[in-house]
């Protein structure tokens, strides 16, 4: 375990240990923890803890990050246990003097805290995820497709998930299940079923009745717990299933 | 750790501590459910010592009734109990019941879905559970 | 099947089993707890018509209930075309395995062959 410290430049700022896991697949056997000791204020965020070690200490860690304001999903991760967007996750807020970041679980590492993505864009684009109709705005007398605010409603909390794949990660199916469609996937499939401009509900639900469908998940609501969107994917795969069990219409 | 898909894996699964009550519960109904096949085709066999003529049956008999028997028929009682009230919670939040409305979020982000009405659900599934338990040994060490 | 279909009897079978197994515990309190077990009290509840055919249901639906849930849970350990195969097939298996043998008890004993 390698151990570097830094030299805090301001005297007042306080100071965490951060615990960066360290893992190249193509050359390593084993991960390992690197620590570095980083300055922090009230609003230092995890992101910029590790933006930090990597301006001052070891260039070399692999971190993926774009907006900073958790709005492009690209810095999610494992903090203190728990799957968390670094840009969003104070240090102060975490009440711990070591902070420890890991990959994402359940996804593949591309290396340290960088994953790959592709099963979740593919399980994403499976659902079909656009609206589904056979009249489209390419009609020559087509108008837009008019919705109350009612019927906004039902879908628009859904329409917030940024793909960040933090539900993903703390579903207990998805832990053990390589086929599971998974959280993110079907949430998304219930934000387009309750489109009232969406035609394509059947052909929706027949794709995820399956033997790693919409089953197999369980309501342990794990993925509403980490969503940092407020997307409560628990809520809409409960709603999605309604409509196969007959409960709505 | 599987380092090719990074899956969590069983201990991922089967770790009921992170995520609050929701994911204890999820856990107790798998435990309570293997735990009740278990029990049932144990059941099934015991119970088929009835072909045997009386001397079978209570030969059986003996070996059940014993103080070990009655705490894991106790324990059976309870996983009984406990896979029976919050597999009607479950089943009604599969049917979308008492997992809220859709609506715009606001930070803090609590989730709807994970409301008390769940949540009383859970504990009142343990705590019958607990009742029935001590009902349970009541009745048997009683005797 | 669909998964649908499959879950629809799964939740089906839990509730009537819910019911079904209450009233069977319930029979079991009428008495003491122990008397309730003796040889001649078992054989008379098997030879009790009514209550026979409520033991092979409650046989069958827990035997459904109980195997499909165990199904689930293999298949979300694992997988791969045939491991998921052969756990489909064999809690199938296994499911009809106890309903034969449970019913054997059931019906031997209803018709006095003890």
């Amino acid at each position: 375990m390698a151990q570097v410290s830094s030299i805090a430049d301001d005297q007042s700022s306080k100071s965490i240990t951060l615990r960066i896991a360290r893992y190249n697949p193509e050359k390593d056997s084993e991960r390992q923890f690197m620590e570095f000791t980083v300055p922090y204020e009230k609003w230092t965020t995890v992101l910029e803890a590790i933006l930090d070690v990597k301006k001052h200490f070891d260039h070399s860690v692999a971190v993926r990050y774009s907006c900073r304001q958790a709005t492009c999903g690209s810095c999610g991760m494992i903090i203190n246990g728990k799957p968390r967007l670094a840009c969003f996750t104070k240090i102060s807020e975490l009440d711990s003097n070591i902070v420890t970041v890991e990959p994402m679980n359940n996804f593949p590492i591309i290396r340290d805290l960088a994953v790959k993505f592709e099963r979740l864009f593919d399980t994403h684009h499976k659902i079909k995820p656009y609206l589904d109709r056979d009249d489209t705005e390419l009609e020559s007398d087509a108008k837009e497709f008019l919705q109350s605010p009612e019927e906004l409603e039902q879908y628009i909390q859904f329409a917030n998930c940024i793909k960040c794949g933090l539900c993903n990660s703390a579903c207990p199916t998805m832990a053990t299940d390589s086929s599971f469609v998974g959280p993110q996937a079907l949430a998304q499939a219930y934000r387009y079923v309750a489109d009232s401009r969406d035609k394509g509900k059947d052909s929706r639900l027949k794709i995820i009745d399956d033997s790693h469908g919409i089953w197999r998940c369980h309501f342990a609501g794990s993925c509403s717990q980490v969503c940092p969107k407020g997307v409560d994917p628990a809520m809409g795969i409960q709603l999605l299933r309604g409509y196969m069990l007959g409960f709505r219409s | 750790m599987t380092q090719d898909e990074h899956k969590e894996g069983f201990k991922g699964m089967a770790n009921p501590s992170r995520y609050g009550i929701e994911r204890v519960a999820y856990w107790l109904m798998r435990l309570s459910g293997l735990g009740l096949l278990a029990y049932f085709i144990g059941h099934i066999y015991e119970t088929s010592n009835i072909l045997r003529g009386r001397v079978g049956w209570n030969e059986f008999l003996e070996l059940t009734q014993t103080t070990e028997g009655h705490i894991v028929l106790a324990i059976v009682i309870a996983m009984c109990v406990f896979h029976t009230v919050n597999g009607i919670r479950v089943m009604l939040g599969h049917g979308g019941v008492g997992v809220g409305k859709p609506a715009r979020p606001d930070y803090p982000y609590d989730p709807a879905s994970q409301n008390y009405r769940h949540k009383i659900g859970i504990y009142s599934a343990i705590i019958l559970a607990a009742i029935a338990m001590m009902y349970g040994l009541a009745v048997m060490f009683g005797e | 099947m669909r998964e649908s279909t499959i879950m629809k009897i799964h939740y089906g079978t839990a509730l009537a089993a819910v019911a079904l197994v209450a009233v069977h515990i319930l029979m079991r309190m009428t008495m003491n707890f122990a008397d309730s077990l003796e040889y001649e009290t078992v054989l008379a509840n098997y030879k009790f018509i009514p209550y026979a055919i409520m033991l092979e249901l409650i046989l069958v639906l827990l035997s459904i209930h109980g195997f499909n849930g165990l199904r689930v849970i293999l298949l979300e350990l694992k997988q791969g075309r045939m491991y998921e195969k052969a756990v489909s097939y064999g809690c199938l298996a296994a499911m009809f395995g106890l309903i034969a043998y449970g019913s054997r008890t059931i019906i031997m004993t209803n018709m006095g062959m003890v």
